[in-house]
């Protein structure tokens, strides 16, 4: 039997969380006068006595029993589903005619640090209301759950399994600390301290402090919300884009190998880090390829012009940001396709980036080359190895079928999007955008544009899109098995 | 009668063993294995004991109070180094030789293994082999090459053949064509027979050259010699044993290898430790596994299995099937005289190979480097000149005015780590390190007593 007594009360927990934490834009909005202070503050009594009855009632029901491995993958989805719907609660009571299903896409987006929007005139929403979006962005970026353990020991299995059901990447048993409450704080304090770094750079380049906190918190959870309808191309600034270049990148590499590098106050753990090289060298010459193909097409006078708008949208892009500088939907077609190609695998397993991941595209690849060799040298003993570690087949085997199922997973939506009267290009990209928690994607839905343009139906394929992706399918998956509610 | 304590029974416990009794000590050899203990005692004149030989109670059991040396040379490591630790710390045995195999304890610079653990010498003759074969990967022309003074000066074994600058004249003429290096011929065997070298001994087609040169002028004797083979790219090892694997591991870097283990579970070991060696599951007797890994195709063929008998057939195999060099690694000393005859190209005996550098360490004096040659017929010794013109027979003479043994060649001295040929009026300082060549094995005591340092004037 499923505990769900025990689920819904921590689950209320990661409920009180948020509630608290909706004090912060409050605060925002009281010192802007910016007018929707209330939103904030009665989603935040709302929001707290929901959490606050929840635990009252299922307290005494759960007598104090841990949960166990399926009430971990539960209490994840679950924190997954409420979540942005008690986050949404601020921007319906903020936004005239915003319509609950917008609503719940915009948190959705958020939290899974996509950064599709389906608002427009941003320039113009209340500070606050685009400070709790950005918000959203940071705190999916390193994940609720991981907050709420890194804050209340969730102890049990089931906390564990919880964490790694949040956690991207292949091999999920690698701690780097002993006790998961000291990974989850580790983690925590190392994605604070950058993202800290992130502002003051920010600052230190020109861009005023408010504007500097919420596209830090895009950048480092490698979402892609902005303050502006013209998003990173508002500023015009080179010396921003080098330095929001620079935290993508670093956001986009394995947290724990930031963590591991700072507690040991060495950079060994980057030089042993070959997920991270290969990201990094992949970065590198794809910027180069595309300021080729944009210089070659004369899109740009110049090719330092070229070379600067290549590079700030092609590694936004390929980390899943989704910020932007141009309309790089206006770009030769090779570019954009070429573009979103990277963010299906390009991001470390740790980093806040979507996608399929770095370390498992490196071990399909390495996997494939073996069977290649297989069919030369039929009696080899062949083993793939990842940083001279042998790779168990096991975990192969669970990389293979994650591929497949995202392959089915992005056709399966498409097709939903195509059904309901999409053309080709929208409904593709819209949907591999929302998987990878990319954000933007093409044509109707460019850079230039929003997913307002969207459908209700539409809009819920790709909120559903959003949070598979975020939850690497399995962990969603896993629920709708019926050998799972045994 | 000095007291030997042997800790473990295996191939390198054996071949000590047998060699120890044969110096006429008192030895015993401790094992777990009792039918090991059992084969040993009715082949040679020693006592036994059976269990742990990290137990103080079957140490003592083995008479450790009095005992002169221990080697320790069980098949773990852990028990080598904790035996030695015993034996000095409780029992104060004065001389403590260890096998240390694994390179996990050696590589790492903030442990001292010798120094943690009260060991004399450290040995591993897996090692010793493994370095033998990669200088045969690297000089395929030669038959042997050993290493002195830190790999300075290196003396080779090669086969003189028609092509040679050198063949058909006498070595006198080896200076005229090489004038910037300096090189020496110790010794030369003709149809198995040693000749003694001097200025005008021709070199014939055949004749099996031993030399002493610089490492870095190593090349242009062997020109001298015979023309270059073509190098060594593709490897095939046939077993993949401790020595197979450490071959494995030490030429992969450079060089394609292959290498065949018929168990699966030592197969996924090498796969899993090995970078770019192509591990194959298989029988390495199999023609038609061989056949299918295009064995016709590599450069080198090394029979490294644990078992003679395999390794016999593979190699014969591997040379039926056309392979243009095999080695074939032999335990059993009386094989290796058996496959004199054989097409096979070199092989080296296990015993032989290594026991030299292992009995260095056992032996008295300042024998540093101990190789055996001509399969263990011949030696080549480093050995350290102590004393002065008093009370020793070399410090402070000319090499001609000293007397050596019959059949022995000093080819270079080594002083303040420079390495000199030595000429016939070179004078010999105290701490020189001798490098000498013993033709005949037998001779070998009489060059360690010719260096002794005498307690009473001569």
């Amino acid at each position: 039997m499923i505990r769900f007594a025990s689920v819904l009360n921590l689950l209320s927990i990661v409920i009180v969380i948020i509630a608290v934490l909706m004090l912060i834009p409050y605060s925002i909005s009281v010192y802007y006068q910016d007018g929707v202070s209330f939103a904030f503050l009665e989603s935040f009594i709302l929001t707290m006595v929901v959490g606050l009855l929840t635990w009252a009632i299922t307290m005494r029901l759960s007598k104090g029993q841990e949960i166990q491995i399926r009430e971990g993958f539960l209490l994840a989805l679950l924190s997954w589903l409420v979540i942005p719907a008690l986050s949404a609660i601020p921007l319906l009571l903020a936004i005239p005619g915003l319509s609950f299903t917008d609503a719940y896409f915009e948190t959705m987006s958020g939290l899974t640090t996509t950064g599709a929007t389906v608002l427009t005139g941003l320039d113009h929403l209340a500070v606050s209301i685009n400070f709790w979006r950005t918000f959203l962005v940071w705190l999916g970026g390193m994940g609720v759950v991981v907050l709420a353990v890194a804050l209340m020991p969730l102890l049990g299995v089931g906390g564990h399994q919880a964490f790694k059901a949040e956690t991207p990447g292949p091999m999920k048993d690698e701690k780097i600390t002993p006790r998961i409450t000291q990974t989850a704080k580790g983690l925590w304090i190392v994605y604070s301290i950058i993202t800290v770094a992130c502002i003051v750079s920010l600052c230190l380049a020109g861009m005023p402090t408010m504007d500097s906190i919420m596209h830090t918190f895009s950048i480092m959870g490698l979402g892609g919300f902005s303050s502006h309808d013209d998003s990173f191309g508002f500023f015009k600034s080179p010396a921003m884009e080098s330095v929001a270049i620079v935290f993508m990148l670093i956001a986009g590499v394995n947290f724990a190998t930031h963590f591991v590098s700072f507690s040991r106050k060495s950079v060994k753990p980057y030089i042993a880090d070959i997920e991270a090289h290969a990201f990094l060298i992949l970065m590198v010459f794809s910027i180069i390829l595309v300021s080729i193909v944009l210089w070659v097409h004369q899109f740009y006078d110049d090719y330092l012009t070229a070379l600067r708008h290549a590079a700030f949208n092609v590694v936004s892009i390929a980390t899943t940001t989704g910020l932007a500088t141009v309309d790089y939907n206006l770009w030769p077609i090779f570019a954009p396709i070429f573009m979103i190609l990277l963010s299906c695998f390009a991001t470390c397993a740790g980093s806040t980036g979507g996608g399929i991941k770095m370390i498992r595209a490196q071990l399909l690849l390495k996997k494939s080359q073996g069977e290649i060799l297989r069919l030369i040298h039929p009696h080899a003993e062949i083993v793939v190895k990842h940083n001279n570690q042998p790779i168990q087949t096991k975990i192969l085997y669970s990389i293979s079928t994650f591929f497949f199922l995202y392959v089915v997973t992005i056709i399966f939506f498409t097709l939903l999007m195509l059904l309901s009267g999409c053309d080709v290009v929208t409904g593709v990209t819209a949907v591999v955008a929302s998987i990878n928690n990319m954000g933007p994607g093409l044509n109707l839905v460019g850079p230039a544009t929003t997913f307002a343009v969207l459908t209700d139906f539409q809009t819920w394929v790709c909120t559903f899109s959003m949070l598979l992706g975020r939850l690497e399918l399995f962990t969603f998956l896993v629920v709708l098995s019926p050998r799972f509610w045994d | 009668m000095k007291k030997v304590i042997i800790l473990g029974a295996g191939q390198v416990g054996g071949i000590v063993a047998a060699n120890l009794v044969s110096e006429k000590t008192d030895i015993t050899v401790v094992d777990l294995n009792s039918e090991k203990l059992q084969k040993l005692s009715e082949r040679l004149d020693l006592r036994v004991v059976v269990g742990n030989a990290g137990h103080p109670a079957i140490l003592q059991e083995a008479g450790i109070e009095d005992c002169e040396l221990l080697v320790a040379v069980t098949e773990k490591d852990e028990i080598n180094m904790l035996a030695c630790q015993i034996a000095s710390k409780v029992f104060s045995v004065p001389d403590r030789v260890a096998r240390i195999r694994s390179n996990e304890y050696l590589k790492d610079t903030r442990l001292s293994v010798q120094e943690m653990f009260d060991i004399n010498h450290v040995i591993c003759p897996e090692q010793i082999i493994t370095d033998y074969i990669c200088k045969l990967v690297e000089y395929p022309e030669a038959l042997q090459v050993l290493e002195f003074a830190n790999g300075a000066l290196s003396m080779v074994s090669i086969k003189a053949l028609e092509g040679g600058f050198l063949v058909g004249q006498p070595i006198s003429n080896l200076n005229v064509h090489l004038k910037e290096t300096e090189s020496r011929i110790v010794a030369i065997f003709r149809n198995n027979q040693s000749v003694v070298p001097d200025g005008g001994t021709l070199i014939e087609s055949g004749d099996e050259v031993f030399f002493l040169a610089k490492t870095q002028d190593m090349r242009n004797v062997m020109y001298e010699m015979r023309k270059m083979d073509r190098p060594i790219k593709q490897i095939m090892i046939a077993g993949g044993s401790d020595i197979g694997y450490r071959l494995a591991s030490t030429l992969e870097a450079d060089r394609k290898i292959k290498i065949i283990e018929p168990s699966e579970v030592r197969a996924k070991y090498l796969a899993n430790n090995l970078k770019s060696a192509l591990v194959i599951r298989g029988n390495e007797t199999d023609k038609n596994l061989l056949n299918e890994e295009r064995v016709e195709g590599v450069d080198l063929f090394i029979a490294a299995s644990n078992n003679d008998e395999r390794n016999i057939i593979s190699s014969l195999l591997a040379k039926r099937l056309k392979v243009r060099k095999v080695i074939a690694l032999i335990h059993e000393s009386a094989y290796v005289d058996l496959l004199e005859e054989s097409n096979i190209d070199i092989v080296i005996g296990l015993a032989e190979a290594t026991i030299g550098s292992v009995l260095s360490h056992i032996r008295q004096g300042d024998v540093t480097r101990d190789h055996s040659l001509r399969k263990g017929a011949a030696e080549a010794l480093e050995i350290i000149a102590h004393g002065n013109s008093s009370t020793s027979k070399c410090v402070g003479r000319k090499v001609q005015d000293i007397d050596w043994p019959e059949n022995t060649q000093l080819g270079a001295i080594i002083r303040n780590q420079e390495v000199l040929m030595a000429h016939h009026d070179t004078v010999i300082e105290s701490e020189d390190h001798l490098i000498i060549f013993v033709a005949n094995k037998k001779m070998v005591p009489m060059v360690e007593k010719l260096l002794q340092v005498s307690k009473f004037h001569i």
